[in-house]
């Protein structure tokens, strides 16, 4: 007869697990309201979510570093700690975005505020755990609320991409438990430090199978990251998704995904597995520099935001493959800055969105032609948007640019000089795309009739979320010597 | 008062932002109220300017990011107080002068940011800083082809925007190698451009830092064969963009060459002379001849300002005093000679909306005043004794005299080169018989056109009798710059080339 199986509480230890359990309870208390009382306004629902992730953030403060929970699954570093900063701020600015002037069909359901929050829940877990299991549980339930969200835009095209995305994340998921189980056949063991431990102490004898277990590991974060060639969802599914979750998936998805990628990589790279960092170097080479130039040809500016964004995460993904302390300290900086830029341009997007317009062919939402002299209609709003693209761009001083600097610096103190200088011309060809947007916005006359339909999604709430990132996006260079003390703080604390 | 560069930085800036509240009607004369303000502080910057001393005056220092060595550093010396003093001055002019009706309010508010990003480049002393409104610049400067300019404007306007963006961010690689280098050695980081005077590196660190640092200025001064995008900005440009980027903006090529390359890597700059003076002697004489072979006046003088800039980088790299004092006061005579000269030809666009010169001739008749406003440009232009010009050419030359020979004398070439195509330009146009009947009955300048080039008249005439007040200042601050790169240098190759007048005064 088996010993009953006794668990004290204390080794639990389930205080690393209040901030998750804060988002889950509070996804369960929106669906219970609803039950209670049909019909409630969608203003309810965004304030109740964003004190929701309020209190989240308050527990995610409350965390002690370095601690081990459920079962010892549960890891909060400083990598933990920050990106789960990261995932509510962004989160918390994303969620008022429902707060549109025009009606938008999601919004009207209280499950779409349940479901984003499971979703970021999924997303804490995904970057508090250092074992294989609780990472890909945390990322599939992140990844299918996810697909619901986008499916909820309720057009075709949201449907295409949803199914799309769903497929593809499908793969990668595949990929992705390929991947441990192969490490698991190696090491016996699913948690990444062990495994880390096991294979130095044997010196990485089996090369073979670390090699296939990197590339399952490669591709499906690769997948998730949209890192060529793994990217050729991304620019249909953000152009399916409403504006607003297309920037909101442009920022958060991708930091779970680079903790993920520093906790799995970052472990191969300081053992000198040398050609792990060969292919990191190439991937993250031809990512930027693709993406960049597919961008060049886009005519829809959702579209070329998508490849935009896909060239800023092959950008960071050089930080990881660069693997100092200051370079992972340098990733968070940029994407702290990149939260808010981006989110500002897409939420300029966002605002913009007109159900009845049809423009051009009427193949596209938000092409360039839409924008045409829209300083002689909005000068306010097209100064705003120009300040995003030029701040993407990277046009000193405004907030990406330090971003860059932190990177490239971080790649030249490392003596990848080479590569430094390929992120300086790769930020040159950017220029060109963010620049025709502005072109068209500031040298180009409007379009036939000039219908005003810039600002007509745009309301209180969406303006004060634009003015807080444009702030930031000018200001950033006084945020800058704080936010990077604390970041290299934690970063160095979790031992990256 | 301590803080006038950053009021001189920032004051524009915030008149900018105002002025979007002023009303149409009224914004030129708000403009031009702002610019002469401005105009005047610099002018009291010049005239608290202690001429006898060397090194930085009115320094600023506030640390921005402290941890990676990033600070608001602001210093002034004699090299580049005239050079902040041209930008306000050629704004004023260029406001005064302004003709354009569309959108006029942008194109104000836009000036105003542009010369912000102007003086800032020219008093900043921490490389970021440096970089920062370096960078800035472009962005008002764009907006100004693209939306007032000519037909081509945007592709103009892009290529302008790309083609310095580039450059300046290899160079941006450059300034992190430099930072990382002075971490290394002192074990603080700092981007600080007088802290990494000090630093000493090794040749061959020097030879790549001088490529990156280059590249990025040689495209903005535009150095041969980055010129090519000059020409599209000013032929698409509308007048006064033309007038600030060959006035100003071409200046802040040259001045960082002066400042950062040369003082920094002073063995690699003088290894460096033969391959720079050969581009730049390329760009003086094959600019020149294309120049002669334009059919349209603005395109001759968007030439001729390149062929110049090849003498005031020849100046810079003779590498003694006479050398950068030369290049120095010529950055001075070519911004307002050919700042002139962009806006007499804006003056007959405005009139008759072509610039082709075959449309005119006999214009003499027609616009006496025009014409005598002209011909003492063009005279200047060419180098003629008793204007501006010449000053400065004949220091730069006479200071590469000591480097070579036989380079000089075809640098020289440019000077009747420059009389070629400046002459035939103000024959065709000017001489002759009226042919065409539009042109019997053009109005003379007008009060404003005359006061802005009087103005520019009187400059030209006074700094080329009497250059003194404005050459001793340069000339102090040059020696020091020169003695010091002497000290610096470490190969006798270039203790020999880079030869100081200090030591010598000192003994007598």
């Amino acid at each position: 007869m088996l010993e009953p199986i006794s668990v004290s509480m204390e080794s639990l230890n389930l205080g690393t697990l209040a901030p998750m359990l804060v988002a889950i309870v509070g996804a369960l208390g929106i669906l219970v309201i609803d039950l209670i009382k049909k019909d409630l306004d969608k203003t309810l629902y965004v304030m109740l979510s964003v004190l929701i992730l309020f209190v989240d953030l308050g527990a995610v403060f409350g965390q002690r570093l370095g601690d081990r929970g459920f079962f010892d699954v549960m890891l909060i570093d400083g990598l933990a700690i920050l990106s789960q900063i990261v995932i509510l701020a962004a989160s918390m600015l994303f969620i008022p975005l429902a707060l549109t002037s025009r009606r938008f069909h999601e919004y009207s359901y209280p499950e779409f505020f349940a479901l984003f929050l499971f979703m970021v829940a999924g997303f804490q877990f995904m970057v508090a755990s250092d074992n294989l299991i609780l990472i890909f549980v945390g990322l599939e339930t992140a990844s299918l609320a996810l697909y619901t969200l986008i499916a909820l835009h309720n057009r075709e095209r949201s449907f295409e991409a949803a199914i799309k995305y769903f497929v593809m994340g499908a793969l990668a998921a595949g990929f992705y438990v390929m991947g441990a189980m192969v490490f698991y056949a190696l090491t016996g063991s699913v948690e990444l430090y062990k495994i880390a431990e096991i294979l130095s102490v044997s010196g990485f004898a089996n090369m073979t199978l670390v090699l296939v277990g990197v590339s399952f590991m490669i591709a499906a974060i690769g997948f998730k990251l949209s890192m060529v060639p793994f990217h050729t969802w991304t620019p249909d599914v953000y152009e399916g998704a409403s504006a607003a979750l297309a920037g909101y998936m442009s920022v958060v998805p991708k930091i779970a995904g680079f903790v993920v990628a520093m906790r799995v990589f970052e472990l191969l790279i300081h053992s000198d597995v040398v050609w792990v960092r060969d292919v990191l170097y190439v991937a993250v080479v031809v990512t930027m520099t693709l993406a960049n130039i597919i961008a060049l040809v886009q005519r829809d500016v959702k579209r070329m935001l998508a490849f935009s964004s896909i060239s800023h995460a092959g950008f960071v993904m050089a930080a990881i493959m660069i693997g100092t302390t200051q370079a992972n300290s340098a990733l968070f900086l940029y994407w702290i800055l990149f939260l808010f830029t981006n989110l500002g341009a897409f939420a300029m997007l966002w605002v913009s969105r007109h159900k009845a317009a049809v423009w051009g062919d009427g193949r596209f939402d938000h092409p360039y032609e839409k924008f045409a002299g829209m300083i002689h209609i909005m000068p306010v709003g097209a100064v705003v948007m120009a300040l995003f693209m030029l701040s993407l761009a990277g046009v000193p001083p405004f907030s990406l640019f330090w971003g860059k600097l932190y990177i490239m610096s971080a790649a030249v103190n490392s003596d990848y000089i080479i590569l430094a200088l390929i992120m300086a011309i790769n930020s040159a060809i950017s220029a060109y795309y963010y620049l025709k947007l502005i072109v068209y916005m500031f040298l180009k006359d409007p379009s036939e009739s000039g219908r005003t339909v810039y600002m007509k999604n745009a309301s209180k709430p969406l303006q004060t979320i634009i003015g807080f990132s444009v702030f930031l996006t000018v200001f950033a260079v006084l945020a800058v010597d704080p936010m990077w003390e604390f970041i290299s703080t934690y970063v160095q604390a979790s031992g990256f | 008062m301590d803080h006038i560069l950053s009021v001189l930085v920032f004051f524009p800036a915030v008149a900018g932002l105002l002025g979007f509240v002023v009303s149409k009607e009224s914004i030129r004369a708000y403009g031009i109220s702002v610019a002469a303000i401005e105009f005047f502080l610099s002018l009291w910057l010049w005239f608290s300017f202690d001429g006898s001393y060397p090194g930085m005056q009115f320094v600023e220092v506030l640390p921005l990011i402290p941890s990676f060595g990033i600070s608001y550093y602001l210093g002034v010396d004699g090299i580049s107080l005239f050079i902040v003093i041209l930008s306000t001055f050629i704004t004023l002019i260029g406001l005064i002068a302004l003709s354009i009706e569309k959108d006029v309010k942008n194109m104000i508010v836009s000036l105003l940011f542009l010369e912000m990003t102007m003086v800032g480049v020219f008093v900043s002393l921490d490389a970021i800083l440096f970089y920062v409104f370096w960078e800035l610049s472009l962005v008002p400067m764009l907006y100004i082809i693209g939306a007032w300019g000519g037909e081509l404007r945007v592709y103009a306007a892009i290529k302008f925007f790309l083609y310095t963006f580039a450059g300046s961010l290899i160079m941006l690689v450059g300034m992190l190698v430099m930072a990382y280098l002075y971490y290394q050695a002192t074990g603080v980081w700092s981007f600080s451009i007088t802290e990494w005077h000090r630093l000493i590196l090794p040749m061959n660190y020097q030879i790549w830092l001088f490529i990156a640092f280059f590249i990025g200025l040689a495209i903005k001064v535009p150095m041969f064969p980055f010129h090519t995008w000059l020409p599209y900005a000013h032929g698409q440009a509308p007048t006064i963009g033309s007038v600030i980027l060959a006035a100003v903006l071409l200046k802040m090529g040259t001045y960082g060459l002066v400042r950062l390359p040369l003082p920094m890597f002073p063995d690699a700059s003088v290894y460096m002379i033969y391959p720079v003076a050969v581009l730049s002697l390329i760009m003086i004489i094959y600019t020149a001849m294309v120049a002669y072979a334009q059919k349209d006046m603005k395109q001759v003088i968007a030439y001729s300002s390149v062929s110049h800039m090849g003498v005031i980088v020849l100046g810079t790299f003779a590498m003694n005093p006479e050398g950068i004092t030369g290049s120095v006061f010529f950055m001075l005579s070519h911004g307002i000679v050919s700042g002139a000269l962009f806006m007499l030809v804006g003056v007959i666009y405005d009139r008759r909306h072509t610039k082709l010169m075959s449309e005119f001739g006999g214009l003499a008749k027609a616009m006496p005043r025009y014409a005598t406003i002209m011909g003492i440009m063009v005279m200047a232009s060419v180098g003629l004794p008793l204007t501006m010009s010449f000053v400065g050419e004949f220091l730069s030359l006479a200071g590469f005299y000591q480097i070579s020979h036989t380079m000089t004398i075809l640098a020289g070439s440019s000077i009747i080169l420059g009389a070629v195509y400046m002459l035939s330009l103000y024959k065709k146009s000017f001489f002759g018989d009226v042919v065409h009947e539009k042109n019997k009955k053009l109005k003379d300048l007008d009060g404003k056109e005359s006061m802005a080039l009087w103005t520019l008249v009187l400059v030209t005439v006074w700094l080329g009798v009497y250059p003194k007040p404005v050459l001793e200042p340069i000339n102090t601050s040059v020696e020091s710059l020169v003695s010091f790169m002497h000290k610096k240098a470490m190969t006798d190759e270039a203790k020999s080339v880079i030869r100081p007048t200090v030591i010598k005064r000192e003994a007598e």
